[in-house]
């Protein structure tokens, strides 16, 4: 024995096997020898290209048979003898296809993205159980819970998710497990309830403005806000198309005593500012042709929800049936039911209401302690909920949240408010206090004619949905669809004293009462996130409505007529700037050509040539786009900058429809800090300029063509940390105003057009593939399909239907 | 024949050990065998990394065949060593190949073989 030489090869391997089998830093988190052993590691997860996905699988939780059959694009078409065992195995395929995602999106809507991602998400942690939102989960858990029918569903659903996880060994793990070196943890019904919660903070908390408006209250008057953020804006084509009388309001509203002075005429100081804001671009666009104007003469359903664009995608879609009901559609991973769909009676879509539903009140502890505080003349306990915010790496972090009779005090001296000693803002959100918003999804699957489709969505509440509906009998609807309060004039609009109940909310909105249409006479419906009605409704509903969308569809439908199936998908990948309509004609006259630089004539030259099409390869708005953000920056910024906050300019479409009534924008086009007084041609011209420098660069680049301009990406779940796995450089067109509304990441994640005719024609499309592994052919394999503006037909298969050829696989579940 | 029979062995027993244990069981089998099949140094190192660089190697190689290449491209990427699976598959092997090299090698210093044919 060579004692020597074998303590020093015995270390040496003793030492490289344990540095393989940890992380290796930020880099590299995952260890590296178990990532690369074939047998464990990542090659495990490099699904055969070949593969197929039959099975017998058995369960003891099912009560009978179910048969899923996989069609060539891996969609499953589920056939169960009930609906416990449905929704077991829709459970079981969420977690087959996409664990990740779910265990992902559900972590970070509890706040527990430190335990994965470390120190650095910290601050999102804190952001998210500040607002509430386990705290509105599990209020909504206990409503869920209540029904013993919805319990059996979500339980089923919860028991075939963790029937797979159960399955799982460590070399089946996801592969985002393996390169972040954790594992799932079981999913439970609060889980499904945190998913739902995500959404409502997708759609239903960035609709507000409240903390920048109260900064700009300091610089500008209630007038000068409702005229840079217009409720009511002139180019509006609302939901309830215009001239319909609604009825006098339920509610007799009170504005507090004193609210003149303490609400309007002093602004609240403060300093809190959320870190994490949805995207404002989150939304969507349906719309419903009768039969009267289509060419079948059945009417036709169409729908785009506009949301991040993510490789996996939000949606799964899939078949779920029964021998009582049979539903095609979007799935969300993470919850039951079919989401946005159609069945043999009806088809369903949604966009998002953009309503606020969301204010904030001022509170004053008693004390730094902040366990009680001044409410009607009295301190008033407030309820403390500690926050173990557990840390990969580190010690685990407390953060304690006070909770008044409005919500959960979001900012205090404790989290970015820094001015305001042993003060807080409280936030009262809808979301914290709502019921079991899955059951609308259940009943719609099921519905069949408009009754049950209104009996369906009518006890929804958070997030405000626009829910299109066409039927076979040849109704089409739209309701604006969710819990609203009842306002008063400009309530909620700025942080409110929260010292007693005055400013509290009085009411809700009654849901017969919210805003909706059923078989107009023009012959259709739509929705694209704008205001639901004009200035004749009776209620203060302010929300981040946007508005051109609306009025490009509006602008195209009420011109067609024989209107087929590909007509609707030439509109839903349309690319008119009905925005640039209107503006170009004024930057054309307001440009003064003596005072342009030659680069930027040359540029001024196509605007005027400009077809107003946002293509792929349009140059024109690629110039205009950045002509008019460099306009909007040259008339508000200077104002803006005022308040010492980053808030968010007002819309184009603001800007818009202000020039076109004063050339001076409210005498907004004066730049402040300059001596001399500017004029709209100065700062049109100047904007060109400015343009042209980046313009410019961008040419040398080869990328002034729009899309490339854009850079269109979908990006994975984790963005940058797995670059690779995005797909990069799609050649689409469009903007967040146009009707195909792609920008960089964000856009249409899910298209759908549904024709009721007998038999049904549906098609549909979302950039990504039914799995959710970088490994598996169908990752990304409709990325391509779906930038190309094509569709794939959607088959509502019938039970006798399993021989046919567009079955591909079929996987069997049985009780045992 | 030794030599051979120990590449034999360890590639063997570290596919089926690999299906029960953790990815390090390679190390344990090169170490073991080399108590068993007690050789020289460097033919002990070079059984041990030859077993198991082209067991690893191999397997990585077809699976990757079977999946057309999609996912040890991107993988490649991840880890900056471009889009080639086949430079992967080859590192796959070097990295087991080396961890049961070394095991091997701490056994052959453990039993020499030299003694061993003195003594039996």
């Amino acid at each position: 024995m060579r004692i020597i030489p074998f303590l020093i090869t015995a270390t040496i391997t003793v030492g490289l096997t344990v540095l393989l089998s940890r992380p290796l830093g930020d880099k590299i988190p995952m260890p590296v020898g178990n990532f690369l052993s074939p047998q464990s590691g990542f090659w495990q997860n490099a699904e055969d290209t070949s593969a197929t996905f039959n099975g017998d699988l058995s369960f003891p939780e099912l009560k009978g048979k179910v048969q899923v059959y996989f069609d060539a694009r891996l969609v499953p078409h589920v056939f169960a003898e009930n609906d416990e065992d449905l929704y077991f195995v829709q459970g079981y395929l969420h977690a087959k296809f996409r664990l990740f995602q779910m265990d992902l999106q559900t972590k970070a809507a509890e706040g527990r993205v430190s335990e994965i991602a470390g120190p650095k998400a910290i601050n999102y942690d804190r952001e998210q159980r500040r607002l509430g939102m386990k705290y509105a989960a599990e209020n909504s858990l206990e409503v869920m819970e209540k029904d013993s029918k919805a319990r059996a569903i979500y339980t089923a659903y919860t028991a075939g998710v963790n029937a797979y996880i159960h399955s799982l060994k460590v070399k089946d793990l996801p592969l985002e497990y393996k390169i972040l070196n954790f594992a799932p943890e079981e999913w439970t019904n609060l889980r499904t309830a945190l998913l739902l919660k995500m959404m409502a903070k997708m759609l239903a908390s960035g609709t507000e403005k409240d903390l920048a408006l109260t900064r700009l209250h300091t610089v500008f008057t209630t007038d000068q806000l409702n005229a840079l953020y217009p409720q009511v804006p002139d180019s509006l084509k609302p939901i309830v198309p215009p001239g319909t009388a609604f009825e006098k309001p339920a509610l007799n509203l009170k504005v507090p005593a004193g609210a003149d002075t303490a609400y309007f005429k002093e602004p609240h100081k403060i300093t809190a500012f959320e870190e994490y804001t949805p995207d404002a671009d989150n939304g969507s666009n349906n719309w419903v042709v009768a039969g009267s104007k289509t060419a079948s003469k059945a009417p036709i359903l169409c729908n785009d929800p506009h949301l991040e664009l993510s490789l996996p995608s939000i949606w799964y879609e899939m078949q779920l049936s029964t021998p009582q009901s049979k539903v095609y559609g979007a799935t969300l991973p993470g919850s039951p039911y079919v989401i946005i769909g159609f069945n043999d009676s009806i088809a369903w879509g949604v966009t998002n209401a953009q309503r606020d539903v969301k204010d904030y009140y001022s509170i004053r502890f008693r004390d730094n302690t902040r366990s009680s505080y001044w409410f009607n003349n009295g301190w008033k306990p407030a309820q403390q909920r500690i926050e173990a915010i557990k840390v990969k790496g580190q010690s685990t972090v407390y953060d304690t949240v006070s909770y008044t009779v409005f919500g959960p005090v979001m900012y205090d001296a404790s989290f970015r408010d820094t001015l305001t000693n042993n003060n807080g803002l409280a936030v009262k959100w809808m979301a914290h206090h709502t019921g079991d918003d899955g059951s609308a999804f259940y009943f719609l699957n099921r519905a069949k004619n408009y009754d049950d489709y209104l009996n369906a969505i009518k006890s929804f509440e958070c997030p405000g949905q626009n829910f299109a509906f066409a039927s076979k009998s040849g109704t089409i609807a739209l309701w604006q669809q969710g819990k609203f309060p009842a306002r008063w004039e400009n309530q909620g609009q700025y942080v409110m004293p929260g010292t007693d109940s005055s400013y509290d909310w009085q009411g809700y909105i009654p849901q017969t009462e919210n805003p909706h249409a059923v078989n107009p006479e023009r012959g259709y419906l739509f929705s694209a996130n704008q205001r639901p009605a004009d200035a004749a409704y009776p209620y203060f509903i302010p929300g981040a409505y946007i508005t051109p969308r609306a009025r490009a569809i509006d602008w195209y439908l009420s011109q067609s007529n024989n209107i087929t199936t590909q007509t609707m998908m030439d509109l839903q990948n349309n690319y008119y700037n009905i925005t640039a309509r209107d503006m170009v004609p004024m930057l054309i006259r307001y440009t003064d050509p003596e005072k342009l630089t030659p680069e930027a004539q040359k540029y001024f030259e196509i605007v005027k040539g400009w077809d107003l099409f946002a293509g792929p390869a349009s140059l024109g708005q690629t110039i205009y786009q950045c002509w008019m953000d460099s306009l909007s920056t040259g008339i508000w910024q200077d104002e803006i900058d005022k308040t010492g906050y980053k808030a968010e300019l007002p819309a184009e479409e603001t800007l818009m429809e202000l020039l076109k009534k004063d050339s001076t924008v409210m005498g907004f086009v004066d730049n402040i800090n300059a001596p001399e007084q500017q004029t709209i041609h100065d700062v049109v011209t100047d904007a060109l300029n400015k343009t042209a420098v980046v313009m410019a660069q961008a040419e040398k680049e080869g990328r002034l063509q729009w899309a490339k301009f854009k850079g269109v990406t979908i990006y994975h779940l984790l963005k940058d940390a797995l670059l690779p796995f995005a797909r990069t450089g799609l050649n689409v067109g469009g903007w967040g105003n146009i009707i195909n509304a792609v920008k960089k990441s964000h856009g249409p994640s899910w298209r759908m057009i549904v024709q009721l005719s007998s038999p049904t024609e549906a098609y549909g499309v979302y950039p990504g593939g039914q799995s959710g592994n970088p490994g598996s052919r169908f990752y990304d394999n409709a990325v391509d399909t779906w930038a190309s503006g094509q569709y794939y037909p959607l088959w509502l298969m019938n039970a006798g239907e399993r021989g046919d050829a567009r079955v591909k696989w079929t996987l069997n579940f049985s009780k045992g | 024949m030794k030599f051979f029979l120990s590449i034999l062995l360890i590639a063997l027993l570290s596919y089926i050990g690999g299906i029960y244990f953790p990815w390090w069981i390679i190390a344990v089998v090169g170490f073991i065998i080399i108590l068993l099949l007690p050789q020289r140094p460097s033919a002990a190192f070079l059984s041990g990394f030859i077993a198991v660089f082209l067991l690893w190697a191999v397997l990585a190689a077809r699976i990757n065949t079977a999946n057309g290449g999609i996912l040890a491209g991107r993988i490649g990427l991840l880890l900056g060593i471009g889009k080639s699976p086949v430079t992967l598959a080859l590192i796959t092997g070097v990295i087991g190949g080396l961890v049961t090299g070394l095991a091997a090698l701490s056994a052959a210093y453990l039993r020499p073989a030299a003694k061993i044919y003195l003594t039996s």
